[in-house]
């Protein structure tokens, strides 16, 4: 189940091992989360949801090779360039719509380092395991002159309740380890290495499948929990950009 | 101050022992959230307020015999017939609405289950005390195959800080004892017993009488501290639902 068009390199791989499905972003690189990436990962979850056996007992569990879980945007192909910036955004957007709405329960394996967007795609999975030797959990924004958008803050929020742990988050860009992420709870544990962060996903994974839970009625569920986040994401800015240039005509 | 019908089956007690007034779910069975006692329980909050003195330095005190605080709306009578769903929803945000209005504190002394509906009806009182050695707190939805309705989360919001907290309760679905419910700020003691956790609430019921609010003061900052819960509750879900089937209809 390989998402790979003729003479594209493959960005992501769907496996099914048993109950669990494995989306995995491949290759050494950083991940960065363009138009490319996005639209890749936003395939291989159609294609989990037309597998049949997908809104019964199953659960999703995101990996990636190398050192780095994503890096975040792709800001050398963005190149400072606000429509460019504001595509990429819409696109997660949209995966994070799509991960949310997914009928089975969702782990992020952060076997390397997770910033700023990349950081989000972690937390919009229902649990998160992390190795604790290495990565970093980094929202950068602040150390490398951006402002995050207020959807990632909408998402924080559904994920991370308390106020400093956001504030050391974002407005003191902590690099934070696994061990960190458990203390503010956006980590869910924390592990020795790649092998046992994947393994410790694996064993979650099997222990909510074996809840038997109808995957939509989990979805439906899970819509209702991260409603403002639904909300936040379901936003257009593209249309309202446009909208804006049409007020401002009047 | 018993609410009986001529031949019907008494729902609820409400009693006035010194300054507290008790409000008990009567009977050994489930007391499944149904309109009849829903509306029973109405009643006596309504005989309640018109008590001369109800709003000076009173508190309520809420508890149920038997093995069950409440085990949720009454699916049984539902039949899973949407308008009677809608029905039992619509009659327990009028009951919340209720509750959070109430010129006094409110305390939920939980001697047996509460689930879903069951125990929004407990975290719709000011504090929360539980026996340790018998009972849930149970969201089951996700395990009974419903989706909980956006107003349980606003409710759930206002009492349940921790976003984890809240993932354990509805996404796993978890059986939280007492002692589960203190650690995650939903419960604020836990008893050994059915009667020493009437006799905790009395005890704090009796601490915040000494205080010598004015329940109506105590009620109006209530509703600013719940305001959300009370935005959510009052909405009619009802009338989205037909408006839906008008609009499918276009």
């Amino acid at each position: 189940m390989e998402d790979k068009k003729h003479g594209e390199e493959q960005l992501c791989t769907l496996e099914k091992r048993g109950n669990l499905f494995f989306l995995t972003l491949t290759g050494a690189g950083e991940h960065r989360l363009n138009p490319n990436l996005i639209s890749s990962l936003r395939s291989a979850l159609s294609r989990l949801q037309s597998d049949p056996s997908a809104s019964s007992s199953s659960a999703l569990i995101t990996a990636a090779q190398g050192k780095f879980f994503s890096s975040g945007f792709d800001l050398d192909w963005a190149q400072s360039s606000e429509p460019r910036l504001q595509l990429m955004s819409s696109s997660l957007r949209s995966l994070v719509h799509d991960l949310i709405c997914l009928p089975m329960p969702t782990i992020a394996a952060v076997t390397g380092h997770a910033s700023a967007a990349g950081m989000m795609l972690a937390l919009s999975h229902d649990y998160v395991v992390m190795r604790r030797d290495r990565g970093f959990l980094y929202m950068s924004e602040m150390d490398i002159g951006l402002v995050v958008t207020n959807w990632f803050m909408v998402l924080m929020r559904s994920k991370i309740g308390d106020p400093r742990a956001r504030r050391e988050a974002v407005m003191r860009a902590a690099k934070l380890t696994a061990e960190d992420g458990v203390r503010m709870g956006i980590v869910d544990s924390a592990h020795d290495g790649a092998e046992a962060t994947v393994a410790a996903a694996v064993e979650l994974g099997e222990a909510l499948v074996a809840r038997k839970w109808d995957g939509h009625v989990y979805g439906g569920n899970l819509r209702v929990v991260l409603r403002e986040v639904l909300e936040a994401v379901g936003y257009d800015e593209a249309v309202e950009e446009v909208a804006d240039k049409a007020r401002s005509k009047l």
